[in-house]
């Protein structure tokens, strides 16, 4: 079969060449054999920078600036892993005095944004014991609030234990009194006293059948 | 937002706050409006990092939060606002000219710090220029004060929206309100320990400083054009616009000549005839920065902010291609300016330039996308 645009010979394109502008017959451009260079020369220079008093003040203040924010309490740096071995020069580089710690005014944000506090057992206060019943009303209420409006499992737990710090011992308690009493139901969901095998070297030493006999 | 600018946003985030408060704020810029459990899904940090990086984004001003129907809280970044940490210096500069060291320390402070109470501001640039001065002086309170009076009196620095007064059972997030009327009043304080203004918290009011900027290229845009005199008194009337005009008005407030005359800086002494021949002047001007609309009170003059504004953009993209391309391709762009449509032929023939040459920087142009095909 005749191969389509093969002449005898001749090197032929498959398309009409005439579309792309070049009429029949012109010189082809040079084929390209490598990527351009990629700053090639241009006949217009670019227009010089402009400087002066001010572009200079306003320069060094730029720079302040953004020294100045690295040090501020806003700035979230990565944690940098530990290092394995403690070095020598450790001692003698001075180091940065840590970051004064910010806290945001908590009236303002949402309520979600506020740390979970972890349950201290230390922080008793006596005043709680009285306190707590009239309020506890209240953070019920509020919490079926929250649970009506939200939709997702992890929210609802975190949220719980979120919106009920709004007096901050008086929920150390509450919460530490169920999840106490939920270990022990939990345990208790197999068939195995938990107990029982606590601690290998009593095992047989408790059994008070009055036995005489002795054992081999 | 283009992928630069998004770019752009990130790399500012990650200079000033660092990489954690960069990873959530792309997100949102990228993504849009989150609740917090999609935020800690896809940015892979932990819900403690990314809450504090919340609470750093809302305190700058850089993000929102707000409560949609469906229930939950959403946050959104400000994109916009993130690129404008560009023009930081540009805000302290100017405040440094208009109310000195005093006003260059408050603008720079609320800038580091997002917001604070008017108490916290005053305090901290007190204890700063009394470190810089000599003699053991210190600066006083007051100073500052009045300073930081005059600052929300001209609008540069307004008041944050407030807290409403709580109600009984406290929603998941605050709905944050501002009086319109309240957003410049400053609180009385005494500044002895404890402050009272507790929750009245203040910002630098961004579009305040676009104006004075826009303000100062249509004055040294006049002053290039014509001369020093007329300058002075087109800052005249825009100082006197200041606080009637909008911000986006197409044109300030008419004021009449009588009143510019009464308002013309202390060191200037020309007559009320030399004036009035500069307004002629100004307003019949082609480029058509000042207006006459009326003739009482010898004359109404105003300024025509969207013409001016218009003009000097027009100038600087003609000066763009002038310097990327030539003059010749300048001068078809002007041509394409003015005219809006052209065909080919009618370039070479306004242009007054040959077909070949034409052709070839119509081409150039249209590969660097200053110029379309239709």
């Amino acid at each position: 079969m005749a191969g389509s645009g093969r002449g005898r010979g001749r090197a032929a394109f498959t398309f009409n060449i005439e579309a792309i502008g070049f009429s029949k017959g012109a010189s082809l451009p040079d084929a390209v054999c490598k990527p351009p260079p990629p700053f090639p020369s241009t006949d217009n220079k670019p227009v010089p920078l402009k400087t002066g008093e001010d572009e200079d003040y306003m320069l060094a203040l730029k720079q302040d600036f953004r020294g100045t924010m690295k040090k501020m309490p806003y700035f979230l740096a990565v944690e940098e892993e530990r290092e394995a071995i403690e070095r020598y020069s450790k001692k003698y580089q001075s180091r940065e005095k840590e970051h004064a710690a910010w806290t945001p005014d908590w009236r303002r944000l949402p309520r979600e944004m506020k740390p979970r506090k972890k349950m201290k057992k230390a922080s008793v206060k006596p005043r709680k014991a009285k306190s707590s019943d009239p309020k506890s009303n209240l953070d019920v209420l509020k919490k079926i609030e929250e649970l009506e409006k939200k939709d997702d499992e992890e929210e609802k737990s975190e949220d719980e234990k979120d919106k009920t710090k709004d007096k901050e011992g008086e929920d150390d308690d509450e919460a530490e009194e169920p999840e106490e009493y939920d270990e022990e139901e939990h345990e208790e969901e197999n068939d195995y006293i938990s107990s029982y095998f606590e601690d290998g070297d009593d095992f047989g030493a408790g059994s008070d059948d009055n036995m005489d006999e002795a054992t081999y | 937002m283009t992928q630069a600018e998004i770019k752009l946003c990130s790399l500012l985030l990650r200079e000033h706050f660092g990489e954690i408060v960069e990873r959530v704020g792309a997100l949102l810029v990228r993504a849009g409006a989150q609740p917090l459990r999609m935020l800690v899904g896809d940015t892979g940090l932990s819900l403690e990092q990314v809450k504090k990086a919340l609470c750093v984004l809302l305190q700058h001003n850089l993000a929102t939060f707000q409560l949609p129907k469906r229930g939950g809280v959403e946050y959104e970044a400000r994109a916009e606002r993130v690129l404008r940490i560009l023009r930081y210096p540009r805000y302290i500069y100017a405040a440094k000219t208009l109310y000195g060291d005093t006003g260059e320390l408050l603008v720079e402070e609320l800038l580091l710090n997002g917001k604070m109470t008017m108490s916290a501001a005053v305090r901290k640039v007190a204890d700063r220029l009394t470190e810089t001065m000599e003699d053991g002086r210190t600066m006083e309170y007051a100073d500052v004060s009045s300073t930081f009076v005059r600052l929300a009196d001209t609008h540069l620095v307004q008041r944050c929206p407030l807290l409403p007064n709580p109600p009984r059972v406290p929603p998941p997030a605050p709905t944050l309100v501002l009086d319109e009327k309240e957003m410049y009043t400053v609180p009385r304080l005494n500044l002895t320990p404890p402050p009272e203004d507790d929750g009245i918290y203040w910002q630098v009011n961004l579009e305040r400083f676009h104006q004075h900027f826009r303000d100062q290229a249509i004055v040294s845009a006049v002053a290039n054009r014509m001369d020093q005199t007329s300058s002075e008194i087109v800052r005249t009337m825009l100082r006197m616009s200041e606080v009637t005009t909008a911000s986006g008005a197409p044109y300030t407030q008419p004021l009449s000549s009588n009143e510019i005359f009464r308002s013309l800086p202390a060191g200037y002494n020309i007559s009320k005839q030399v004036l009035d021949q500069y307004l002629t002047l100004l307003a019949d001007d082609p480029l058509e920065f000042v207006g006459k609309s009326g003739d009482s009170g010898g004359g109404m003059y105003t300024v025509n902010l969207h013409k001016a504004l218009t003009s000097l953009a027009t100038a600087t993209l003609e000066s763009i291609v002038e310097e990327r391309f030539g003059s010749r391709c300048a001068r078809i762009f002007r041509l394409l300016l003015r005219k809006k449509h052209l065909e080919q032929k009618q370039v070479e023939d306004f242009a007054m330039i040959p077909a070949k040459e034409a052709k070839e920087m119509l081409y150039r142009m249209l590969s660097e996308n200053f110029v379309a095909l239709q």
